[in-house]
């Protein structure tokens, strides 16, 4: 394990950060926000990523759902004529909080119906020419997404606005682990610092 | 109309943007500072320039909507 640290020299204690393993650790605070600073014991910052982005997502996964339809409507992976979706490649920054929507496009690919009561799965598609008809078989309780959007009204939007913004927070936070914070203090006084000098290069010897 | 009006202001969804800001604001100043007071202090002003920003936005499309 290498202890890597950011923002050494002339700057303050408290701008000291002992990063620990950066690779590790933001793989950590990928996986599960807010993990990767637990690691490297910034306890007060792991806990501010914890407590903010998940909430941000779960809040999102309840506004994009419903007791009948089922929760996290709004995150589920889909790549077929009638609906890219574009969105997951956001939301999937939050780490494992997305992975079940990759677990049930991989049920439904094999043929076999979503679990959980449809907890982030894709909808059924409009026509079997988009899928395949095992995929479409598995999926013809789901509701449509023009359902999903006539039942959930704005609400499916807010939700997927929800989840991709916590997605892409945890991002800065992957970043955050792997680097350490930006400092703008620190970068502000390099900056007052009048230039240093440049060194005279040696007269060459004719 | 001052219930109708009260009643549209408290189920209005712009509401829904009220904890995103406070998100938004915490995450991106936790990412540019370590100290927490650093970190609640950028994150408040991160907050007002969202909220001004939104609010320079509404007058400018409630101008618009009143001459147009």
């Amino acid at each position: 394990m290498t202890a890597n640290t950011t923002s050494q020299g002339a700057a303050p204690p408290e701008e000291r950060v002992v990063l620990k393993d950066p690779p590790l650790a933001a793989l950590l605070a990928w996986l599960v926000p807010g993990l990767g600073h637990l690691y490297q014991g910034r306890i007060a910052k792991g806990i501010l990523f914890f407590v903010c982005l998940t909430s941000t997502f779960a809040y999102g996964c309840y506004l994009g759902g419903s007791r009948e339809l089922g929760w996290g409507r709004v995150v589920y992976v889909a790549w077929r004529d009638d609906d890219r979706r574009l969105a997951y490649l956001c939301q999937v920054g939050i780490g494992l909080p997305a992975v079940p929507a990759i677990v049930q496009a991989s049920l439904v690919n094999k043929g076999k119906a979503p679990r959980w009561n449809g907890f982030m799965a894709p909808p059924r598609p409009e026509g079997f020419a988009n899928v395949g008809e095992a995929a479409a078989n598995a999926l013809s309780n789901q509701p449509t997404l023009d359902e999903l959007h006539f039942q959930l009204r704005g609400y499916f939007d807010l939700g997927t606005a929800y989840t991709m913004i916590a997605g892409l927070l945890n991002i800065l936070a992957v970043y955050d682990a792997w680097g350490g914070p930006v400092f703008p203090e620190s970068a502000k006084k390099e900056d007052d610092e009048p230039p240093r000098e440049k060194p005279v290069p040696p007269e060459k010897n004719q | 109309m001052d219930r109708l009006l009260i009643a549209s202001l408290a189920t209005n969804p712009l509401w829904h943007a009220l904890p995103l800001i406070v998100v938004v604001s915490l995450v991106y100043a936790a990412t540019r500072h370590e100290d927490t007071g650093f970190i609640l202090a950028h994150a408040f002003r991160i907050g007002a320039w969202i909220v001004g920003f939104m609010l320079s936005v509404f007058a400018v499309l409630s101008l618009i909507s009143w001459i147009v």
